[in-house]
């Protein structure tokens, strides 16, 4: 009965062990992929074209989804914060509430999330299927880097177009916001933008924003990369690793927010 | 300086601790086409990424040029590679560029041609295969032996010394087939070239090959020209150029009886 | 997709970004705002300024005039020692009165200043002598919770029996 008991529990341990281990193992291949990313992008930036057409298809190709979902999010925050605000009397507040809200949080990190859903994905397919038809193979075989042809520029427009994302999520967020408070609600307009402008710090806010953004363009990216470079040379392969690129990328985009955050606000 | 551009000695490798190869020599002669042929599974398209370096030896090691692939730095491979063609199995085309893309890779990425250079010398290599009318298709728009025929445009595209061709023969029609199996041996000859053939196809194969290996077993089982080895009374060696079901090449891969499993 | 097609695309994408990133600076935070042209500094001692921190607004008759640029705390007069920035085209006369004010019941700080009658007007590196510090909230609760105490020892010594018994439902105590 003991025995019994023992060996299911060092059987347990012995597999979290396992799992730790390889968890251990592909944190220590993506930091790899991520340093040999960097070694070679001479390339992306000396042929930028290469550069340009990876942000065409990460960047323009999830402005929509941005502008649209940055819309929605500003008129919902205004709606609740003028319904919490007016109860105390401050409703000229509110556009200071969906500025900051925006800028600080939801701005790099709703942003991130889509694209980790959007652009993410994408690159993680796109990467595994030509591992599995054997493209990165033959790329190698001809002599070609693919870190420097299909890595490097892909992170790149990434780390690029997370942040470009993002402030139009946030400008265009606050715009939604004030739509639904001034038009809509009847806020005082000077009120509205004076007083965002009197607590939305640009160093402190906006600049903070856009360095958020910018390490999540970096962490989305890779992991996406990484993931399509891991996924086994399968179609169900291919689809797991997509699944774990928007797993991973969210936990990671959440993480690193509290890490950033609580940085930011200390210094 | 030897004449043989590439040379396998005493090769052993194996996946994941089975072994595929158990010591295999072969020598591929300057200029020549060299055929490696066997059964499915037997391990030549192992072979060919053995000699372009994407996998290291178990044991022994290949020479190209005179230089121990698998002891190469990075730089040392890639500097290698670049007088290697490498026809894929399944063609391995890049599904994102266009047919002209995918041929002009090779020439944009290695080398600093101008681009209305590269546009002739791409129709050119086009235009040998007989697919210059498709340039502007996309891999998903071509048939398999379409594609077949782009990937080996692409894998002659900067005329290297030495064209690896993995099933060149391979979903080919009849007349497709001939005009292919002509090409290889007149690029071999006008570029001076050595060609690695692996393939099934026993009547093409010993048309235009100078040399043939037949591999079985992780072994080189027997070794000769076409009109040696159509002479061979070695039975393996009957068996497979005539086609025949029965004999020592097994069709089955190696499994429990099927009686047994079948009833068990 | 034509390379020009991209290049036009991304272009515009750049383009937007950038727009968004000027917008949020001018419109959304306090780039414009914050620079008021060249300034001159004056302190004041305060007993207690509350919440005030830099860069907050200093303010006279609601208009923004200048920024607090540096809070400091002398060790000898327990004082906190506020340095404002005060825009070179407002002139304030010595006698000038500096509060600290909160927008609204749990607003911002910001310091008020209210001019006097004197003829000099105050130059850089001059101190403001005339503080009122900022009214802390947790002070005045208290402040009026004691006297509101105060009042119902009042009551209580009245003999009516019925408020007393009021007040004490009023205060939250349990029904039974
Ligand atoms: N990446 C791999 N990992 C593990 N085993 C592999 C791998 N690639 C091939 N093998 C095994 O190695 C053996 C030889 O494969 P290989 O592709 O070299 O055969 P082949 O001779 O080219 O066959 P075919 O004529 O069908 O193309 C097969 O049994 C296969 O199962
Ligand atoms: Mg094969």
């Amino acid at each position: 009965m003991i025995n019994i008991i023992i060996n299911k529990i060092s059987r347990l341990l012995s597999g979290i062990g396992h799992r730790m281990i390889a968890r251990i193992w592909r944190l220590g291949a993506g930091a790899r992929l991520f340093i040999l990313a960097i070694i070679y992008s001479g390339e992306s930036f000396k042929r930028f074209h290469l550069t340009l057409r990876e942000i065409y298809f990460t960047g323009v190709m999830s402005l929509l989804i941005i502008i649209v979902s940055a819309f929605f999010v500003g008129m919902v925050l205004a709606l609740q914060g003028y319904n919490t605000l007016q109860k105390y009397g401050s409703s000229e507040a509110i556009g200071v509430l969906v500025a900051l809200a925006l800028v600080r949080e939801l701005g790099p990190v709703v942003t991130a999330l889509l694209f980790a859903g959007r652009a993410g994905t994408a690159i993680t397919a796109e990467i595994g299927l030509m591992k599995t038809t054997e493209q990165l193979s033959a790329m190698e075989m001809m002599a070609v880097n693919p870190i420097a042809r299909v890595v490097a520029p892909r992170f790149w427009a990434g780390v690029i177009s997370m942040p470009i994302l993002a402030a139009l999520f946030s400008m265009v967020g606050v715009l939604g916001g004030y739509l639904v408070a001034v038009p809509l609600i009847g806020v005082d307009e000077g009120a509205f933008w004076s007083q965002m402008q009197a607590n939305v710090d640009v160093r402190a806010d906006i600049i903070n924003g856009v360095i958020k953004s910018v390490v999540f363009g970096v962490a989305c990216t890779m992991i996406a990369l990484f993931e399509g470079f891991d996924a086994p040379p399968t179609a169900e392969g291919v689809s797991h690793a997509t699944t774990r690129t928007v797993v991973i990328s969210s936990l990671t985009v959440l993480g690193l927010d509290f890490v950033l955050t609580s940085f930011m606000l200390v210094v | 300086m030897t004449s043989n551009i590439v040379e396998i000695d005493n090769l052993s490798f194996g996946y994941n601790g089975r072994l595929l190869h158990k010591g295999i020599n072969m020598v591929f002669p300057k200029g020549k086409v060299v055929a490696i042929m066997g059964g499915s599974g037997s391990g030549k398209t192992t072979l060919l990424r053995l000699i372009g370096g994407q996998i290291k030896p178990t044991k022994g090691e290949v020479r190209v040029d005179g230089h121990v692939v698998h002891e190469q730095t990075r730089d040392g491979i890639y500097q290698l590679r670049r007088t290697m063609g490498m026809l894929f199995q399944h063609g391995a085309l890049f599904t994102d560029l266009s047919v002209f893309d995918n041929v002009a890779f090779p020439m944009r990425e290695l080398t600093d041609l101008p681009e209305s250079m590269i546009r002739d010398l791409v129709l050119l290599k086009l235009n040998a295969v007989g697919l210059r009318g498709a340039h502007k298709f996309m891999p998903t728009e071509l048939s398999g032996g379409m594609a077949r025929r782009v990937a080996l445009a692409r894998a002659v595209a900067l005329d290297p010394n030495i064209i690896m061709y993995d099933e060149p023969f391979a979903g080919l029609d009849p007349i497709s087939m001939g005009v292919i199996c002509g090409l290889i041996r007149s690029l071999n000859d006008a570029l001076g070239a050595t060609s690695i053939i692996v393939s099934h196809d026993v009547k093409e194969t010993f048309l235009i090959a100078d040399y043939v290996y037949f591999v079985a077993n992780g072994e080189v089982t027997a070794e000769g020209t076409p009109e040696d080895l159509m002479q061979s009374t070695l039975p393996f060696v009957h068996q497979f150029v005539h086609g025949e079901k029965d004999g020592p090449v097994p069709f089955h891969y190696a499994a429990p009886d099927y009686r047994a499993q079948l009833l068990g | 997709m034509e390379r020009t097609k991209i290049d036009l695309w991304v272009g515009i994408f750049v383009a937007l970004g950038a727009a968004a990133l000027l917008g949020l600076a001018m419109k959304v935070g306090n780039l414009t705002s914050n620079k008021i042209g060249d300034t001159y500094h004056v302190s004041a001692a305060f007993e207690n300024i509350g919440g005030l921190k830099p860069n907050a607004p200093v303010k006279s008759a609601g208009v923004v005039v200048g920024r607090v640029a540096e809070i400091g705390f002398d060790a000898k007069t327990y004082e906190a020692i506020v340095t404002i920035k005060i825009d070179k085209r407002y002139e304030f006369p010595k006698d000038t009165f500096a509060n600290i004010y909160t927008a609204g019941l749990l607003g911002e700080q910001y310091v008020g200043l209210e001019a006097g009658g004197d003829e000099d007007v105050l130059k850089s590196g001059d101190k403001i002598t005339q503080t009122q510090d900022a009214i802390v909230l947790e002070k005045m609760i208290s402040q009026f919770l004691y006297s509101k105490a105060s009042e119902a020892e009042a009551d209580k010594s009245a003999p009516s029996a019925e408020s007393t018994k009021d007040k004490s439902t009023e205060l939250g105590d349990a029904p039974f």
